[in-house]
């Protein structure tokens, strides 16, 4: 087991592209640790430069000690599960398990025990004579994972693996994949374009974007403080509110009189946005105390929430987390009051937090 | 994931037409049925009159009118396909040799020089892959009547006239194109992502493809070698260009030198010309699975 450290990592594709730009990544060992990030955004190409499959142009990655720059694929001692799972098929499960083994050249004693302890801990027993092309796709998923087990890698390296299956499924797998990651206690690289998943998984969440880290940090941090305005918008949904905002008497005053506490440190002479999540605002009835007057412009229930979209006389209509059991009717005036929570908030120029 | 040609394709097709003949009635059947059968006919009975030919007595085969029914059947022309009539192998029969050699050698080794490169062009980041693809099908598109007067003062200066290498590395040429683009389409089909698990596996990316890309290729391949052969089997402008011995010379340029002179032999043109159809005719019907995955589905399936 190792931690994997990349440091200024770029890629650049033969016709112009750059891919990566100077990325700088310190997964510790025994993390799970996830990328994410929209398509485009380097996480993938960045997965496959660690794993030997994609030559970076510059920079350096390290695998525990060793700096694998130069390494094939085979000498760096990790297990890719990908999104196509990309089981060998014309062999059975059982096979698909023992070849990396056998490749190796384990003793086959070793090779039948380490598949077997493999097949328990991913449920595998009665496919393990069938063919993946006779596989549902969440089996396929399992077999894929139990065939990464079987390496005792130092590290998986996990591209999209659930992209391909349903959502319930999905949401199994996620847990199993958790689970199984804690148990083990190897280092794990899991790469996602979707953020509730990154959110559940991960230890620590990379946000990447058009080649860059723009912010490392626990699902927490990430959540509550985004370091930036496209990390705000990507984590969360629905995602925050980016409301123009002017510091005045020690707070954060917007159009149409909403008023947000100010933290310390602010800049002056800058145009200035805050993030609010949607539940930290409040739909009221029309006068009550602190609440500014707004207006319902549309409403979604989803059963265990209503998320309102209220227009507060600003440039932007903002969108409210509700109990299900606040009911207003479409157009109804309605009063808009803030919960108090700190608000990140953002130079509308760089788009980066500054406080 | 994927599945065999075979198993893609042995199933029962799945079929529409119960639901398009209850849309367009009967009428729309009848009629669609008798106009496949006229252009049925259309296409076949130049076939079908080659084939009697070939079995009519001499004297039925220049009867006026042709007679269809009621001439009197002879194998005699298909024994002077093969036999001199001196006794020994006729000069057909070489020719004969000379078509398997050639096309043969030229589909080998257009199918060992294009799998390579269709599998480089879809896996790799090849600088201007795309006007490179585009220049080696638009030698594809030239027609070879075109090229034949340089190509035969290319060949003289090469002492490669009237020999069996000329002719397999022309059409080695011709069909490479052709095979890299065909092949590249089903290497397209299989997921990169065998060959990167077999890397992380410990394989060569060489060793990758051989043990788990090309095994899913090969109803693929042996759809493109299938074309390739039928292009090398029935060419015809190279060969009366490149070669005039009979030592060289290939069937078709053979078979056609029959006609002309005074008389024609009609009959033994017929039997030759059955003859070398049917080889062509029994692969395509072995091959046939394989033609049909090949040119419809793609190699697998994801």
């Amino acid at each position: 087991m190792a931690g994997i450290e990349v440091s200024a990592l770029h890629k650049r594709y033969p016709d112009g592209t750059i891919a990566v730009e100077r990325v700088d990544l310190s997964i510790r060992d025994g993390e799970l640790f996830v990328m994410l990030g929209p398509s485009g955004c380097g996480k993938t190409t960045t997965l496959r430069a660690i794993a030997g499959l994609e030559r970076h142009t510059s920079g350096d990655i390290r695998i525990g000690s060793t700096l694998v720059n130069d390494l094939g694929p085979a000498d760096r001692d990790i297990a890719m599960v990908f999104q196509f799972y990309a089981l060998y098929p014309h062999l059975k499960t059982k096979d698909n398990l023992a070849f990396p083994l056998r490749a190796e050249g384990v003793p086959e004693r070793q090779v039948r025990e380490r598949v077997d302890e493999a097949a328990r801990m991913m449920q595998l027993g009665p496919i393990m004579d069938r063919r993946p092309g006779r596989l549902s796709g969440g089996e396929q998923q399992r077999v894929a994972l139990a065939r990464a087990l079987v390496r005792r890698p130092h590290a998986f390296l996990m591209d999209e693996p659930l992209t391909n299956l349903d959502a319930e499924l999905r949401a199994d797998m996620r847990t199993e994949i958790k689970h199984l990651q804690a148990q083990l206690g190897t280092t794990m690289v899991y790469v996602t374009h979707d953020q509730v998943e990154a959110m559940s998984l991960g230890n620590r969440i990379a946000i990447l974007n058009k080649g860059r880290v723009e912010q490392v940090g626990t699902p927490l941090e990430v959540y509550d403080r985004p370091a930036s305005l496209f990390c705000a918008t990507f984590i969360g949904s629905p995602s925050m509110n980016l409301i123009d905002v002017e510091v005045a008497d020690g707070a954060l005053r917007a159009a149409g009189g909403l008023v947000l506490p100010a933290p310390p440190g602010l800049p002056r002479d800058r145009t200035l946005i805050a993030g609010v999540r949607p539940e930290a605002l409040e739909v009221t009835a029309p006068g009550a105390d602190g609440a500014v007057p707004a207006r319902v412009v549309s409403a979604e229930s989803l059963g265990d929430e209503i998320i309102y979209v209220v227009d507060h006389g600003g440039s932007r209509d903002l969108r409210v987390r509700t109990e299900p059991t606040v009911r207003y009717d479409l157009d109804a005036p309605i009063g808009l009051r803030h919960s108090g929570a700190t608000t990140p908030v953002y130079d509308a120029s760089t788009e980066e937090l500054v406080a | 994931m994927a599945i065999s040609s075979d198993s893609a394709v042995s199933g029962t097709v799945p079929d529409d037409p119960p639901l398009r003949r209850r849309r367009r009635g009967r009428g729309g059947a009848v009629v669609e049925v008798a106009l496949l059968t006229v252009l049925a006919v259309g296409m076949l009975f130049p076939v079908l009159w080659i084939i009697q030919t070939s079995v009519k007595e001499n004297r039925d085969v220049y009867a006026v009118p042709a007679k269809f029914f009621g001439f009197s059947m002879t194998l005699d022309h298909f024994r002077d396909v093969f036999v001199a009539p001196a006794g020994g192998a006729s000069d057909l029969s070489a020719a004969f040799l000379n078509s398997v050699l050639v096309a043969g050698g030229s589909t080998v080794l257009a199918t060992v020089l294009g799998v390579p490169a269709a599998w480089a062009y879809s896996r790799f980041n090849v600088r201007g892959k795309k006007d490179q693809l585009f220049f080696i099908l638009s030698t594809r598109f030239m027609p070879p009547v075109v090229i034949v007067i340089p190509v035969f003062l290319m060949y003289r200066e090469l002492s490669l006239i009237n020999t069996h290498l000329g002719l397999i590395l022309i059409y080695a040429a011709f069909n490479v194109s052709f095979t890299i683009w065909m092949v590249k389409g089903f290497v397209d089909e299989v997921p990169g992502e065998y060959e990167e698990a077999a890397m992380l596996d410990g394989y060569t990316r060489l060793q990758a493809f051989w043990r788990f890309t090309l095994p899913l290729l090969v109803p693929g391949i042996a759809a493109t070698a299938v074309f390739a052969l039928i292009f090398s089997w029935n060419e015809f402008v190279f060969a009366i260009f490149l070669t005039s011995s009979d030592d060289v010379r290939t069937a078709p340029p053979a078979i056609a030198g029959l006609i002309g002179g005074s008389t024609v032999d009609w009959g033994l043109v017929a039997a030759s010309a059955v003859v070398y159809a049917i080889p062509v005719l029994v692969f395509a019907f072995l091959v046939r699975k394989h033609l049909i995955a090949g040119v419809t589905l793609g190699a697998v399936r994801r």
